[in-house]
């Protein structure tokens, strides 16, 4: 096995009993990823004297016999639209292309005291806003399964790169779907934990109601140590909150309910992902899981629902970025004549992509003068709706097993010149964020060589319950 | 259809500026965006209460105090971001 391949447990027993250093571990990483990303291209920047000092550091910790944390030496991928201080944030985006960020996120905080060596930032659709990687400003990324074809977004470079083995794991923000579709897409896990678990403090918001942070990696345990890293509440961010301590949770698999929403089955899904379904659910019957069809009755509104309350907020959280506080500008920034009002249409103009335009303006369209009650509030009325159906559904049910993307991987450019098709990817992952509460995708199967994925959902604060059917599922 | 008017009064308000091919193909995109979102018009909401956030808050609060930052290498590393400075302050157009 190479070590690139490690977990991060086995990786951590190879660094204490010696069998390898940190900056041995590390540089087998930055090795492969210098050669092979070239074509994958999941990465935006190379942290390599960052990854290389921290490795030292644990390797000394080590030489002096001191226990270390599990995290302790081991490589991360973070996406470029969270914060490390002193390392550029572009968030995909020209408008911020020289951002230098001022300080950690706290779940790069939190990392940062286990350990944790990061090998640099990852790839993003720009601000997190699309589904195939392919909106970023600085090229798209390549799918290391079948390189002609998407890695999935927005937190494809994350995926990719864990897909890839150029790291043991990432991090992904994921608003309506963006960790858990491009891990679907990657053959890895990848878990947007329930909202509030972990701080955004230092992600650079795209939807403040809907955006969390969640660990990418190769496997159900590994997700888990990530997520008890990162979780808790900070002083930081308002809607943070401590996790209610659950000791030794242990799930008996046979006393599971597993829910199956009918409406999912209707119209859309593709055949392969269909079957993949299906034998998750046969291998959970085997395993003496409780099988019962559930109804979410508002699922076909989740998304148009989404579709309003993600770029309303967007619109207001993209405000700040006004080509005077930070980030690049115009390199003609002299040249532009008028007044600010100008300067500001000329920045935006020119800094955003055309993705993040058609949200800024449907966004600002929906909180117009006259539109506000039509779209928006019915929006959030609908939201209610929604969280109710999930609310009614875990009365019944533990867990509910639901496919991640209702398509195998598409090809590059398949969909990028048609916006709303490239919205329907995100049909079984944008009620979760609606709702607020957790959702795993993990590997399932394959068709023709590409990865497919499930959700396992369960209530707020119940991740111990999707880790644990997980984990069932993955020794299966 | 939504107008060329309307997006291009929308634009401004969002502070974008488009060229004229863009406002066209924006305009068609715009469209379809907005039948597909108008979805929603069929759902009874009669009674519901909006739902703005997932989670019922409560207000954390910490003490507030004052970070003394005029010597403080934070505002030049916060001032070295922007790309116009003057004696310490962002510099920005006139605004009329």
């Amino acid at each position: 096995m190479e070590l690139t391949q490690f977990t991060i447990k086995q990786a951590h027993q190879g660094l204490v009993k010696k069998d390898f250093s940190a900056l041995e571990f590390t540089e087998a990483f930055l090795d492969k990823l210098k050669q092979e990303d070239k074509k994958i291209h999941a990465f935006l920047t190379v942290t390599e004297d960052l990854a290389i000092s921290q490795a030292k550091r644990i390797d000394n910790l080590i030489a002096q016999k001191k226990d270390i944390p599990i995290l302790a030496g081991i490589p991360c991928v973070v996406k470029d639209n969270i914060l490390i201080e002193g390392i550029k944030c572009t968030s995909a985006s020209k408008i911020l292309e020289n951002y230098i960020a001022s300080y950690d996120a706290t779940c790069i905080k939190k990392l940062k005291e286990q350990g944790v060596v990061f090998l640099g930032k990852t790839n993003l659709d720009e601000f997190a806003m699309g589904s195939s990687c392919e909106n970023s400003a600085f090229g798209p990324t390549r799918n290391p399964y079948d390189l002609t074809r998407v890695p999935g977004g927005s937190s494809g470079g994350s995926a990719a790169a864990v897909a890839a083995n150029f790291s043991v794991f990432g991090l992904g923000s994921d608003t309506g779907g963006s960790i858990r579709q491009p891990c679907s897409f990657c053959g890895v896990v990848g878990l947007k934990p329930t909202y509030g678990a972990v701080s955004r403090y230092g992600l650079i918001a795209f939807a403040s109601s809907l955006d969390q942070i969640g660990p990418i990696t190769k496997t159900v345990e590994d997700a888990r140590i990530v997520f008890d890293a990162i979780k808790g509440q900070d002083e930081m961010d308002s809607t943070s909150v401590e996790m209610p301590k659950i000791e030794n949770y242990k799930l008996k698999i046979e006393n599971l309910r597993i829910g199956v929403p009918k409406e999912y089955f209707t119209k859309g899904m593709d055949s392969e992902v269909e079957k993949a379904v299906k034998r998750a659910i046969e291998i959970y019957k085997k395993m003496g899981t409780k099988i019962l069809e559930i109804s979410l009755p508002h699922a076909e509104y989740a998304l148009p629902c989404y579709y309003i309350i993600a770029p309303s907020e967007a619109s207001a959280n993209l405000a700040r970025y006004d080509g005077i506080k930070y980030g690049k500008t115009t390199n003609d920034r002299q040249q532009v004549t008028g007044d600010l009002i100008d300067y500001y249409l000329k920045v935006r103009g020119e800094g955003f992509g055309p993705e993040v335009k058609r949200r800024i303006m449907l966004g600002t369209y929906a909180l117009s003068a006259g539109y506000y009650e039509a779209y928006y509030k019915k929006a959030q009325k609908v939201r209610t709706l929604i969280q109710r159906d999930f609310k009614k559904a875990f009365n019944k049910v533990d867990i509910i097993l639901a496919p991640t993307s209702p398509s195998l991987p598409f090809k590059l450019g398949e969909k990028i010149d048609d916006p709303l098709s490239m919205y329907l990817t995100d049909i079984y992952t944008v009620s979760i964020n609606l709702a607020g509460i957790p959702a795993i995708s993990i590997p399932c199967a394959e068709s023709n060589n590409l990865p497919i994925g499930i959700q396992l959902i369960a209530n707020a604060f119940e991740e111990d319950k999707i880790f644990e059917a997980a984990l069932a599922f993955e020794k299966s | 259809m939504v107008s060329k008017e309307t997006v291009i009064h929308i634009a401004k308000l969002a502070r974008l500026k488009f060229s004229e091919n863009e406002t066209e193909k924006f305009q068609g995109e715009f469209s379809s965006i907005l039948d597909y979102v108008e979805n929603l018009k069929v759902v009874d909401v009669s009674g519901v209460e909006p739902t703005s956030h997932s989670m019922a808050l409560e207000n954390i609060e910490r003490e507030d105090y004052l970070i003394s930052y005029s010597k403080d290498k934070l505002s030049k590393k916060l001032l070295d971001l922007a790309p116009e400075t003057k004696n310490g302050y962002l510099k920005v157009k006139s605004v009329f």
